[in-house]
C-alpha cells in the first residue's frame, strides 16, 4: 500500500485543530481525530454535529478553515475529490452518488476510467468492474444501466468504487441506512474484510447494533466538537447516547397501555400486480400496528395503495365499516387517512416552502371560505401546531430547508395531524433523524393513540417495531408472512418470517 | 444535515415574500428610470394619448403573460402560445369570410384556444411529455396548420365592429385592451395570492410529488393552467387581429419568447415555486415603455429585441455580479430575489 | 433478444431501434411510390440537405446532455454567417480557410458568452439563451445595416466549396460525416465527453466525483457555438445569401431533431446515432412532401405532429412510473 508502512501505533490519518465555519455557523471546531490502519473507528453524533462536514473535508470537497491534516505523518492539503482519491482516501457518501444513466462499470470507475492511448478503454473497465463486483459477492452484468438495480445493489456499486482504487482509508457515511437486515450484515462483513486487509475505516452510523458488531474504537461529535473517544468494547449504547446528546434519554421506546377500541381500518385481500398480493389486516382505534419487512418487501407499495396514491386491482378497504375506494390521496385524506411517506426530502417535505405553508398544505380547505384564504387564521393554526410538536424554528415564514432533519419531520407530522386523521400511516418516520427527535416522535405517537387514533407503523428498525407495536405484521416479497401479537413477537421470529426463503 | 452541507458564501435567505417585494421595488425603480428617459426623448410623451398608445405595446403579450406566470410558477412552460394565437386568428379570419356574427367569430377564436390548450394539457398530464418538449411540438403543429390552411394569403374580411377589441377605447385614454388586461391581472393576482388554489399552485411548483401526496390534484391544476393559457392566447389573438385588421399565418411570430421574457423579468423563477403577478405587471409596463420609447427614436424592431434581450440578462445577472464584486449584505439580499 | 443486447452494447438504445425502424418504414413507403427517392442521387441529396441540421443538432445534443438548452444557435448561425459574408464581400482576397476558421472561432466565442453566463453567474440556460438569441440577431442587423449580401457579392470560391464533390459526396456532407464521427468518439472515448453525461444525469452528485457541472455546461456551449459558427458559413454559402433573418426559428427545428432522436431534455441521456436518425427523419419528411404533392406550407404542421408523436412515444416508453417487481411467480 504505502512505501513507509506505519507502525501499529502511528495513526494513518491525524487531524489536529480542524475547524470549518459556514457564514455564521461554526460546523467544526478544533477537531482532533486519529485513524489507524487495520482498525474501524465509529463516528457517532446527532444530525448537525458535524459528521458530514468532516467527511466532505476528508474527501476534498471542502477546505478546512484551520488545522492540520497529516497522512502517515506528513502534512497534506486535500485539494479535490480526485486528489483525495490519489492520496488513498475513499468516501462512500450518505446521499447516493450514482448515475442512473451510466452503466455499472462506468459508475464504479467514474473518477478513474481506465485509458489506453488517451482513450477510454471500455473493455478493461468492464472486466475490472466484473472482478470487483464478484469480490463483493454480487455478480452483476457490468454493462447494466444503474437504473435497473435495487437500492442495495447501487450501494454495493459505490463500495466497489471505493475498492477500485485500493484506498488506505475508507469512509462510510450511514451505509446501512437504506439496507435491509440481510444486506446490512453483508455490508458489515465487507467492512470487516476491508479492515482485515489493513485499511483504516471510518464508519458513521446511527445504528448502534452495527457499530458494536464491528467497530474497534469510537469517537463522539457534539455541536462540532469531539467530546468523547475510546475503545468500543468498553462502552454501551446508553453511554454513547448520553455523550451525543449531553443528557440522559429515558426509555427509547415508551409504550403505554391503553384500551383498544373498535376496528377502524380493515383491508381485505388487497392485491396489485407485481407489487403485493392478497393482503388482509385490520387496525383498531388506539392500536399501533407495526409492519416489518426487508427492503423491497412491498410495505410502502401496500400503504400507498391504501392511501390512494396507486390503485389496487382487487380487494377492498373499509374505514369504520364503510367501503372506500380512494383514487387519489385527496380522497383518502377526506376520508380520514393520512400517510407520512418514507422519503422525507422528496415526498414528505417541501423544502422551499415556508413552515406554515407546509403545515397547512393538506388542509387548506379548513382556512378558506368560497376559495378565499383567511391568512391570519392559517398562520395562527400553523403556529399552534408547530408549538404542540415542539418544532424549533425562527419564524413560521422561513423555508423548511433551514430546519434540521428532526424538526422537518415534525413539521411533516404536523401537516398530517392537522387533517385530523382517523388512521395515520407512518412510513419510516424516524429515519435519518437524531435521537432526541426520535424519542419525541415516539412520545407523540403514544399521545395520539391515547386520543383514539389508529396508527400503522412501517419501519425497518426492529427495536422500534418491537418496542412500540401492539401487533406486528410481517411482509415478505409482497405477501403477508405473518401476524404476531406483541407477546409473541421477538427479533428472531420476526426476522425469520421476514426473510425465510 | 441541513446545517452542514452549505458552501462558504451562503447567507440565510430572507422569507420569500420579502425577497420578492424587493425585486418589485427594483423593477419599479427601473420603470421610473425608463419613464424619465422616455420623457427626455420626446416632449409629447406625457400626453394622455401617448400614454394610452404605450399600453398597446404590451397589453396583448401581457394578457398571455398572466396565465403563463401561473404556469411557470407551477413548474411548467408553454412555448406554443404565439402559435395558438396564429391558429385562432386564422380560424377567426376564415369564419369572418362567412356571414357569422361577431360573437360567433370571437367565440370561435376562444374555442380554438381552449382546444389548443387542452391538447397541450393532455400531452403533459396524460402522456407525461415534458412541457417544454410538448409545446415545442405543438408550436410547430399549430402554426403549421395555420400556414397549411392559409398558405401565403391574407384574411381581411372582418366585420367593422371587430375593430373595437383592438382599437377601441372605453373611457378617455383607457383602451379596451388595457381594461381587459387590468381585469385579468387583478383576477390572477387574487387567485395566486389570496385563494387556496394559488397556494396549492405554489406548492406544485416547489415539489410536485410532495404536493400530490398532500392531496393536491396536481394533474387537474396543470391541465387547467394549460387550458387557461390557451384561452388567454386566443383572447390576445382577438385583440391583436382586431388591432391589425388582418390575419397572416405569421402573425405574432416570435411573441412566445417576448412573453416568457416578460415573465422572467417580473421576478418569476423559471424553475417554479416563486413569483408574483405584481412583478409581471411591472415588467409588462417596463417592456411597453421601453419599446415605445425606442420606437419614438425609430429604432428598428430587431434592435429593440436586442436591447430587451440585453436588459433581461442584465436584470437577472446584475444582482449576482454585484454580490461578487462587493460582498455587502444589501447585494446578497438582492441576489436572493432573482431567479 | 441477443441482437438487441448487442445493439445496446454498441451505445444504441431501445429508443433508437424504434426510430430507425420508423425512419426505414417511412422511407420504404415513399420509395415504393417514387422510384427516384431511392436512387443514390436521391439519398445523397437528402443527406446533403440535412447536413447543416445534423451539425447543429450534434452541438445542441451536447448542451442538452448537460441538462441545458441553447435557444440562440440560429441567431449564432446568422451572425457568424453574416460576418463572413460581409468580409468576403468587402475583401474577396481573404483566403477561404481563414474565413471558415474565423466563423467557427466567432461561433465559439458567442457560445462562450452563453457558457460563462451560465457557469459563472448561474443564470438558468433558458434565460441566458433567450437573451442572447435577441442580442445576436440584433447584432446581425447592426453589422449589416439591414442590407442583404447576395450571391453576386460573394466570391466564387466562397460559394462553390460546399458544393464540391469528393468521391461523389459534397464537402458539406463530408463535414457532417466528420462531425458525427468526431462527436461520437468524443462522447464515448474521452473523459470530457463522459463528464457531460455525468453532469446532466445527476448534477447534485457530480461535484462529489470531481465534475464541475457549470464547467461541463460551458464546455458544451462553446462546442455548440463552434459548430454553429461553422454552420454560419455553410448556411450562407449553401443558400448563397445572407440577411438578418436567416435561420429564423431554426433553433426549434434543431431541438426537435434532438427530441425525436431520443435526447432527454432532462439531461444525461442521448446518442449520436439517435440524433442523426432524428435529423434524417425530418429530412426524409421534408423531401418526401413535394413528391407526395403536399404543399410545402404543410411541412411545419407535419414536423410538429411528428415531434409530438415522437415525444409522446418516448415518454410512454421511459417515463412511466415503473412498478417494482416484488411478487415472484
Amino acid at each position: 500500500m504505502s512505501n513507509n508502512e506505519p507502525s501499529a501505533n502511528d495513526p494513518l490519518l491525524q487531524l489536529s485543530g480542524i475547524s470549518k465555519a459556514f457564514g455564521g455557523t461554526q460546523a467544526l471546531e478544533s477537531i482532533e481525530l486519529a485513524l489507524y490502519a487495520g482498525s474501524i473507528t465509529a463516528l457517532v453524533g446527532e444530525n448537525g454535529a458535524g459528521k458530514s462536514t468532516l467527511v466532505k473535508i476528508l474527501s476534498g470537497i471542502y477546505q478546512p478553515d484551520g488545522g492540520r491534516i497529516a497522512l502517515c505523518g506528513k502534512s497534506v492539503r486535500i485539494r479535490s475529490p480526485a486528489h483525495a482519491q490519489q492520496l488513498g482516501i475513499s468516501v462512500i457518501h450518505q446521499e447516493a452518488v450514482v448515475f442512473d444513466e451510466l452503466s455499472v462499470a462506468e459508475n464504479i470507475f467514474v473518477t478513474a476510467r481506465p485509458r489506453r492511448w488517451g482513450l477510454i478503454d471500455w473493455a478493461r473497465m468492464r472486466r475490472d468492474a466484473g472482478r470487483l463486483m464478484e469480490r463483493l459477492d454480487c455478480p452483476l452484468d457490468p454493462g447494466l444501466s444503474l437504473r435497473e438495480l435495487s437500492v442495495a445493489q447501487k450501494y454495493l456499486v459505490q463500495i466497489a468504487r471505493a475498492l477500485s482504487h485500493d484506498a488506505r482509508l475508507v469512509i462510510m457515511d450511514e451505509p446501512t441506512a437504506a439496507l435491509s437486515h440481510h444486506e446490512a450484515q453483508l455490508l458489515l462483513r465487507i467492512a470487516a474484510g476491508l479492515r482485515d486487509e489493513g485499511r483504516a475505516l471510518l464508519f458513521i452510523s446511527h445504528r448502534f447494533e452495527d457499530l458494536f458488531a464491528i467497530a474497534d474504537r469510537y469517537v463522539v461529535f457534539r455541536d462540532g466538537r469531539n467530546v468523547a473517544e475510546g475503545a468500543m468494547p468498553g462502552t454501551s449504547t446508553e453511554t454513547l447516547i448520553q455523550c451525543m446528546v449531553g443528557r440522559v434519554i429515558e426509555r427509547l421506546y415508551p409504550k403505554r397501555c391503553i384500551a383498544l377500541g373498535e376496528e377502524m381500518l380493515r383491508v381485505s385481500h388487497l392485491s396489485r400486480a407485481e407489487e403485493f398480493a392478497d393482503i388482509s389486516f385490520g387496525v383498531r382505534r388506539g392500536e399501533i400496528l407495526g409492519v416489518y419487512g426487508l427492503v423491497g418487501a412491498g410495505r410502502s407499495e401496500l400503504m400507498q395503495s391504501v392511501f390512494g396514491l396507486t390503485r389496487a386491482e382487487s380487494g377492498g378497504i373499509e374505514l369504520d365499516r364503510t367501503q372506500i375506494r380512494p383514487r387519489h390521496p385527496a380522497d383518502a385524506i377526506a376520508q380520514g387517512i393520512a400517510y407520512v411517506p418514507e422519503d422525507r426530502q422528496h415526498q414528505g417535505a417541501i423544502s422551499s416552502l415556508s413552515i406554515s405553508g407546509n403545515i397547512t398544505l393538506a388542509s387548506l380547505g379548513k382556512f378558506t371560505r368560497h376559495g378565499w384564504v383567511d391568512g391570519e387564521r392559517l398562520t395562527r393554526t400553523a403556529g399552534e401546531w408547530a408549538q404542540r410538536l415542539q418544532v424549533r424554528y425562527a419564524s413560521l415564514e422561513q423555508p423548511l430547508s433551514e430546519l434540521s432533519g428532526g424538526n422537518q419531520q415534525k413539521v411533516v407530522l404536523a401537516k398530517w395531524l392537522l387533517t385530523a386523521p382517523r388512521v395515520l400511516i407512518l412510513d419510516e418516520p424516524t429515519k435519518g433523524i437524531d435521537v432526541g427527535a426520535k424519542a419525541a416522535v415516539h412520545a407523540l405517537m403514544g399521545e395520539w393513540v391515547q386520543q383514539g387514533m389508529a396508527i400503522v407503523l412501517v419501519s425497518s428498525e426492529l427495536p422500534e417495531v418491537l418496542g412500540l407495536s401492539d401487533r406486528v405484521l410481517v411482509m415478505r416479497r409482497g405477501r403477508l408472512a405473518g401476524m404476531l401479537d406483541r407477546s409473541e413477537a421477538d427479533a428472531a421470529t420476526v426476522l425469520r418470517l421476514a426473510s425465510a426463503a | 444535515m441541513t446545517d452542514e452541507a452549505r458552501p462558504s458564501h451562503y447567507r440565510p435567505p430572507t422569507p420569500w415574500r420579502r425577497r420578492l417585494l424587493r425585486w418589485e421595488v427594483f423593477l419599479a425603480l427601473v420603470v421610473a428610470a425608463d419613464f424619465a428617459f422616455n420623457v427626455q426623448l420626446s416632449p409629447y410623451f406625457l400626453s394622455t394619448e401617448t400614454l394610452a398608445d404605450v399600453s398597446f405595446n404590451f397589453t396583448e403579450k401581457a394578457l398571455v403573460a398572466l396565465p403563463m406566470t401561473l404556469l411557470i410558477i407551477a413548474g411548467e412552460i408553454d412555448i406554443s402560445v404565439a402559435a395558438t394565437m396564429a391558429l385562432a386568428s386564422v380560424c377567426m379570419g376564415l369564419l369572418a369570410t362567412t356571414t357569422a356574427s361577431l360573437s360567433a367569430i370571437v367565440g370561435c377564436g376562444l374555442a380554438v384556444g381552449l382546444l389548443a390548450g387542452a391538447f397541450n394539457g393532455a400531452l403533459v398530464t396524460r402522456w407525461r411529455v415534458p412541457a417544454i418538449v410538448a409545446t415545442i411540438g405543438t408550436m410547430s403543429l399549430y402554426r403549421g396548420i395555420a400556414y397549411g390552411i392559409l398558405g401565403d394569403r391574407v384574411l381581411k374580411d372582418y366585420p367593422p365592429a371587430f375593430a373595437f377589441f383592438g382599437q377601441g377605447y372605453i373611457a378617455g385614454p383607457v383602451s379596451f385592451e388595457l381594461l381587459l388586461f387590468t381585469l385579468a391581472a387583478v383576477l390572477c393576482a387574487l387567485y395566486l395570492h389570496r385563494t387556496e388554489f394559488g397556494r396549492r399552485l405554489v406548492a406544485i411548483g416547489c415539489n410536485k410529488t410532495a404536493a400530490e401526496m398532500a392531496g393536491v390534484r396536481v394533474n387537474r391544476y396543470r391541465f387547467g393552467l394549460f387550458v387557461a393559457t390557451g384561452v388567454a392566447s386566443a383572447a390576445a389573438s382577438v385583440l391583436l387581429t382586431s388591432r391589425l385588421g388582418s390575419t397572416r399565418p405569421s402573425i405574432a411570430q416570435g411573441m412566445e419568447l417576448d412573453i416568457i421574457s416578460m415573465v422572467i423579468l417580473g421576478g418569476v423563477a423559471i424553475t417554479g415555486g416563486r413569483g408574483s403577478i405584481a412583478g409581471v405587471v411591472l415588467a409588462a409596463i417596463l417592456t411597453g415603455l421601453a419599446i415605445f420609447g425606442l420606437g419614438l427614436i425609430n429604432v428598428p424592431g430587431v434592435v429593440v429585441s436586442l436591447l430587451m434581450g440585453a436588459l433581461l440578462i442584465l436584470i437577472v445577472g446584475l444582482p449576482i455580479v454585484g454580490q461578487r464584486l462587493s460582498r455587502t449584505r444589501a447585494w446578497a439580499r438582492l441576489r436572493r430575489t432573482q431567479v | 433478444m441477443k441482437a438487441a443486447r448487442l445493439w445496446i452494447r454498441l451505445g444504441g438504445s431501445r429508443h433508437d431501434v424504434g426510430l430507425a425502424l420508423l425512419t426505414a418504414l417511412l422511407f420504404v413507403a415513399v420509395a415504393a411510390r417514387y422510384r427516384q427517392f431511392t436512387s443514390a442521387v436521391g439519398l445523397r441529396d437528402i443527406f446533403d440537405d440535412t447536413s447543416i441540421l445534423i451539425l447543429l443538432a450534434l452541438g445542441q445534443m451536447l448542451v442538452m446532455l448537460t441538462r441545458a438548452i441553447d435557444l440562440s444557435v440560429a441567431a449564432t448561425v446568422a451572425l457568424t454567417g453574416m460576418c463572413v459574408a460581409l468580409i468576403n464581400q468587402a475583401e474577396p482576397q481573404v483566403a477561404l480557410p481563414w474565413l471558415v476558421l474565423g466563423a467557427a472561432l466567432l461561433g465559439a466565442v458567442l457560445g462562450a458568452v452563453n457558457g460563462l453566463l451560465v457557469w459563472q453567474l448561474q443564470i438558468p440556460p433558458i434565460v441566458v439563451t433567450l437573451g442572447t438569441l435577441a442580442i445576436y440577431r440584433g447584432t446581425t442587423y447592426l453589422v449589416s445595416h439591414g442590407r442583404w449580401v447576395n450571391s453576386g457579392d460573394m466570391s466564387p470560391s466562397f460559394l462553390t466549396l460546399v458544393r464540391e464533390r469528393w468521391c461523389g459526396v459534397t464537402f458539406l456532407s463530408w463535414l457532417a460525416i466528420v462531425g458525427v464521427l468526431f462527436t461520437a468518439c468524443f462522447l464515448r472515448y474521452s473523459v470530457a465527453g463522459r463528464s457531460l453525461y455525468v453532469a446532466g444525469n445527476n448534477p447534485e452528485a457530480a461535484g462529489n466525483v470531481g465534475v464541475d457541472v457549470g464547467r461541463a455546461q460551458c464546455l458544451a456551449f462553446v462546442f455548440n457555438g463552434l459548430l454553429a459558427g461553422l454552420c454560419g458559413y455553410l448556411w450562407v454559402a449553401r443558400y448563397a445569401v445572407a440577411y438578418t433573418e436567416i435561420a429564423s426559428g431554426f433553433e426549434l427545428t434543431v431541438i426537435a431533431a434532438c427530441v425525436i432522436g431520443g435526447v432527454s431534455i432532462a439531461g444525461g441521456s442521448g446518442t449520436v446515432f439517435g440524433v442523426v436518425l432524428g435529423c434524417l427523419f425530418l429530412g426524409v419528411i421534408k423531401n418526401a412532401l413535394p413528391l407526395l404533392a403536399v404543399s410545402p406550407f404543410w411541412q411545419m404542421a407535419i414536423s410538429g405532429a411528428v415531434i409530438v408523436t415522437a415525444a409522446a412515444l418516448n415518454a410512454a416508453g421511459t417515463r412511466a412510473p415503473q412498478r417494482q417487481r416484488i411478487l415472484e411467480n
